[in-house]
C-alpha cells in the first residue's frame, strides 16, 4: 500500500471523529488532526485503535505519540505495514 | 434569600411515551408501557416483564454532535440527554450556547452506570486487551457521565451535581435544584434523573424476590400498585427532566410557566424503628412529608392529589398509612392518590423525575391520571382512604396542589410540593 492509498484509507478512519467533513476531503500530509480537523485530543487513541484494526498492525505507544498530522500518521502506518510484511 | 422557583420546561423518556405530547396522551388514557422480555425468560428470571422506552441512541442525531454520538453506547446516558435537552428546548432555549452559562446549573441523578459497558470493559481487560478500550469508556461508566454529557452540550457553568439516592434520586435532584435557586445560588437549573435497568441490575432485584412474577403472560397487568393482587414491582427504565427557574428571571423573559415548586424535604429514618436498608422507618417518612408541607407554607387540607411512591409491594399499605398521618387526613377526606407505576413500572432513579413531570402535567391540564390494574383494591387501603380517592379512570378536576414523594433503599425519603403558578401569591 503506497502513501496515497494509506491517505485515502485514513480519511475513512478519521471521518467519525471530525465534524469538519468538507475539510476531510481535502486533507494532505500537512493537515493537523487537532488544529485543522478539530479532533478532540482524547479521541486520538480511538483513531489509533481503529487504524490498528483496519491495517492489521500494532502501533506502539512511542509511535502513537507522533501521530498528530496526517503525514505523521502515514509515516507510522507505512512503516508498520512494511515491517509486518 | 427566599426566591420563588417555577418550572418552565419538561422532557421525558418513558416506557409509555417519549416526549411530552405522547406521554401526556398515554397517562390520560391509562396506556401501559410494560412488555414481556424474551431475554428475561431465557435467563430464568422470575419476573419476565419490564418497562422499556421505545428509544435507540440514533434518535439523538439532532441532539448531540455526530462525533459525540459515534461511540455513545450507554442507554441511561442517552435517555438523560434526550429528556434534559427536550426540557431545555421546551423552556424556549436553543441547544448549544456559544458561551458558558454561569447562571445555570444541573442536578441529574442516576443509580448505576451502564453495566453492559462495564461488562465489556471487564471482558477486554481480562483478555489482556485493555488498550483496545479506547477513550469513550471512562466517560460512560463514571456516575457523573450523564451530567457531563448534558452540561457539556448546553454549556452550563453553575453547580453541576450528579446525585444518587436509590429510588429517591429523582425527587432529590429536583429538590436540590430548587434549593439552589431558592437560596439565590443559581437562576436556572436543569434537573432530573435517568435509569437503564439491564439484565444485570434486573437479575439482582429478581433475586431479592421483590418483583412481580405472576403476570408474565399479561405484561400490561403486571404493575398493580395498591391492589389486593399486587405481587411485587415491575422494573422500568427511562428519564425525566425539568427546567427550574427563579420566578423573577422567568417572568423577565416571558417564560411559559407550567407550575411552581412550593417546597420540599429529604431525610432518612436512620434505618431505626422498623427502618432498614430496604424498608422505611415510618416516623422518618411522616417527618419528611410534614417538613415539605411546612416549608411550602400550605395547609395539608389544600393538597388535591398525592403522587405516591406506591410500587406494588406490601409497602403500599404502610405508605398510605404514613400519608394519612402526615397529612392528618383519612377516609373520604383524603386527597386523590395515584401511582404512575401502574402504567410504567418502577424506574428506580428515574421514578421521581418522570412522576414529577406527570404531576406537572396533571396540574397544568387539570386531571388525575388513572391507576390502572386496580380492579381489586387492597381492602385495607380502601379502609384507610376510601375507594373514591383511588381513581381508575382519567378524572377531570381542578388540580392546584400535588404532594409527590419517593422512598429509597437506605431509608431515604424525599417529598416535593408543587402548585399551579399564581403570581399574586
Amino acid at each position: 500500500m503506497d502513501r496515497i492509498a494509506i491517505l485515502n484509507e485514513l480519511k475513512k478512519v478519521l471521518a467519525p471523529y471530525t465534524e469538519r467533513k468538507e475539510m476531510l476531503e481535502s486533507i494532505n500530509e500537512q493537515t493537523d488532526l487537532i488544529k485543522d480537523l478539530n479532533i478532540n485530543s482524547a479521541n486520538l487513541v480511538d483513531i489509533i485503535i481503529e487504524a490498528e484494526s483496519r491495517y492489521k498492525i500494532e502501533i506502539d505507544i512511542d509511535s502513537a505519540a507522533k501521530m498528530f498530522t496526517v503525514g505523521a500518521c502515514i509515516d507510522v502506518i507505512y512503516l508498520k505495514i512494511n515491517h509486518t510484511a | 434569600m427566599n426566591n420563588r422557583v417555577v418550572i418552565t420546561g419538561l422532557g421525558v423518556v418513558s416506557p409509555n411515551g417519549i416526549g411530552i405530547p405522547d406521554f401526556l396522551y398515554a397517562i390520560q388514557n391509562g396506556i401501559s408501557g410494560i412488555k414481556f422480555i424474551p431475554q428475561f425468560a431465557d435467563l430464568n428470571f422470575n419476573c419476565q416483564v419490564c418497562g422499556i422506552p421505545d428509544f435507540e441512541l440514533h434518535q439523538l442525531k439532532n441532539y448531540v454532535t455526530e462525533t459525540t454520538l459515534y461511540g455513545l453506547k450507554s442507554k441511561g446516558i442517552g435517555y438523560g440527554i434526550k429528556a434534559a435537552l427536550d426540557a431545555w428546548t421546551d423552556a424556549g432555549n436553543h441547544i448549544a450556547s456559544e458561551q458558558t452559562l454561569w447562571n445555570t446549573g444541573c442536578v441529574f441523578g442516576s443509580s448505576v452506570s451502564d453495566t453492559e459497558m462495564i461488562k465489556n470493559t471487564i471482558t477486554r481487560v481480562d483478555s489482556k486487551e485493555s488498550k483496545k478500550l479506547g477513550s469513550r469508556v471512562v466517560e460512560q461508566i463514571m456516575n457523573s457521565g450523564i451530567t457531563a454529557y448534558i452540561t457539556g452540550r448546553l454549556g452550563l457553568g453553575n453547580k453541576i451535581i450528579n446525585n444518587s439516592g436509590a429510588c429517591a434520586t429523582g425527587t432529590q435532584a429536583i429538590l436540590l435544584g430548587y434549593e439552589y435557586i431558592k437560596h439565590g445560588m443559581a437562576k436556572r437549573m436543569v434537573v432530573g434523573s435517568s435509569e437503564f435497568v439491564d439484565a444485570y441490575i434486573f437479575g439482582a432485584f429478581d433475586s431479592m424476590r421483590v418483583l412481580s412474577r405472576k403476570f408474565n403472560s399479561h405484561p400490561e397487568q403486571a404493575s398493580r400498585p395498591m391492589s389486593a393482587s399486587a405481587d411485587g414491582f415491575v422494573p422500568s427504565s427511562g428519564a425525566g427532566a425539568l427546567v427550574l427557574e427563579d420566578m423573577e428571571y422567568a417572568l423577565g423573559h416571558n417564560a411559559r410557566i407550567y407550575a411552581e415548586i412550593l417546597g420540599g424535604a429529604t431525610n432518612s429514618g436512620g434505618q431505626r424503628n422498623g427502618g432498614s436498608m430496604t424498608a422505611p422507618n415510618a416516623e422518618g417518612v411522616i417527618k419528611c412529608i410534614e417538613e415539605a408541607i411546612e416549608i411550602s407554607k400550605i395547609d395539608a387540607q389544600s393538597i388535591d392529589l398525592v403522587s405516591g411512591h406506591l410500587t406494588a409491594t406490601i409497602a403500599d399499605k404502610l405508605e398510605i398509612q404514613n400519608w394519612t398521618k402526615a397529612l392528618g387526613r383519612k377516609g373520604i377526606n383524603f386527597p386523590k392518590i395515584n401511582s404512575l407505576k401502574s402504567m410504567i413500572g418502577h424506574s428506580l432513579s428515574a421514578a421521581g423525575s418522570i412522576e414529577l413531570v406527570a404531576a406537572v402535567l396533571q396540574i397544568n391540564n387539570n386531571f388525575v391520571h388513572p391507576n390502572i390494574n386496580l380492579e381489586d383494591p387492597n381492602p385495607e387501603i380502601v379502609d384507610l382512604i376510601g375507594i373514591v380517592n383511588l381513581p381508575v379512570k382519567n378524572l377531570q378536576m381542578e388540580v392546584n396542589v400535588i404532594a409527590k414523594a419517593n422512598f429509597g433503599f437506605g431509608d431515604v425519603n424525599a417529598c416535593l410540593i408543587i402548585s399551579k403558578f399564581n403570581n399574586n401569591g
